[in-house]
């Protein structure tokens, strides 16, 4: 049901961007701290999709794993799993520098005439 | 037919987050604090409001109730006579799973804002999408529950980490369960370190008053309308 909602947002973004073209792919980016899945967002995407101009569109799904700064040493480096601990020191006094991301990053959109200067 | 990549690079929930910042210019415009209140289906969060609206004799309250179907706990919280303001997700596809900055919106209109100090907006029941979606609300609280057991930070680290207050309901139960406390509260911070936490019984009215005392004090906080 999580991944429904997020793949209605995802439509709603990428018809948008999309000024009344069809779309063929959707690049999305997730972070592992936002607990989606992505086949399950996949799915949900097909769902959602029909009947609009993503209809059949692909989505490309680019997972972006946690990463965290330390604020005590500078340290950064790859978080697993909890508790989040500086690789270096082992402290917790860190920062999660990325791995919350929910991004719609581009639309590969058809376009009727082909652009002039290109093949 | 040509091929085009159009970069767009849009949070997939900016939409939504941008209807809840209205919803929260409203609540502030009438002097109104609002907190979403979170937590699996059955931690006890109706009975929670119920302890809440009689602990806090002073401060106007309002309760906006989200559920999937039905007015069950709106009826149970409408014979405390406070304003009670039910959304139904369903109709959505099969009754959305949470409350969306869009949902409360329309209910907006529905709610006496100008007679209230304090909302409280009990979410659906579920511990990841509702900590998804922002609704305007100044501040987010969990409720989790003893029986729910000690890995539920670790298995929705989403939810904890969204949350800026941890209630840990029905400690009148530990006696009688398999449950170790300690083993929660370290969870709780391997998920969420510094994150509050307060432990109590909603039904028996054990540990409430630290956050009736909390929420005197948020209340006290958001400017209120002359």
């Amino acid at each position: 049901m999580h991944e429904l909602s997020i793949a209605e947002a995802i439509v709603v973004v990428a018809e948008r961007s999309a000024k009344g073209r069809r779309v063929a792919k959707v690049e999305v980016q997730v972070g592992h701290l936002r607990q989606v899945v992505p086949r399950a967002l996949e799915f949900a995407f097909e769902l959602v999709a029909q009947g609009t101009c993503l209809d059949g569109a692909k989505l490309e799904v680019e997972e972006v794993p946690a990463s965290i700064a330390c604020r005590s040493c500078g340290t950064a480096g790859r978080a697993t799993e909890f508790p989040f601990a500086c690789p270096s020191c082992g402290g917790v006094d860190v920062d999660v520098t990325s791995g919350d991301e929910l991004l719609v990053v581009a639309l590969e959109v058809e376009e009727e005439l082909p652009a002039v200067g290109r093949s | 037919m040509h091929r085009t990549r159009v970069r767009v690079v849009e949070g997939v929930l900016d939409a939504n987050d941008t209807i809840a910042r209205s919803n929260q210019a409203d609540f502030e415009a009438a002097g109104v604090t609002v907190v979403n209140l979170m937590s699996a289906p059955g931690a006890g969060k109706t009975t929670l409001l119920e302890r809440t609206v009689q602990a806090l004799p002073g401060v106007r309250l309002g309760v906006l109730e989200g559920d999937v179907q039905g007015s069950l706990d709106a009826d149970r919280l409408a014979t405390l006579h406070v304003p009670v303001t039910q959304i139904n997700t369903d109709p959505g596809f099969g009754g959305e799973c949470h409350l969306d900055a869009n949902m409360v919106r329309s209910a907006i209109p529905s709610i006496p804002l100008d007679e209230l100090d304090l909302l409280l907006i009990e979410n659906v029941g579920n511990l990841v999408c509702p900590a998804e979606f922002r609704v305007g609300e100044h501040h987010r609280v969990m409720i989790t529950s003893v029986a729910e057991g000690e890995d539920k930070p670790l298995k929705y680290p989403l939810m904890f980490r969204a949350c800026e207050l941890v209630l840990v309901n029905k400690i009148d139960l530990i006696p009688h369960l398999d449950f170790d406390l300690d083993k929660l509260l370290r969870h709780v911070e391997a998920v969420h370190p510094g994150v509050p936490v307060m432990l109590m019984s909603a039904k028996t009215g054990e540990g409430v008053e630290p956050w009736r005392e909390w929420l005197a004090e948020i209340v006290g906080c958001v400017p209120q309308s002359a």
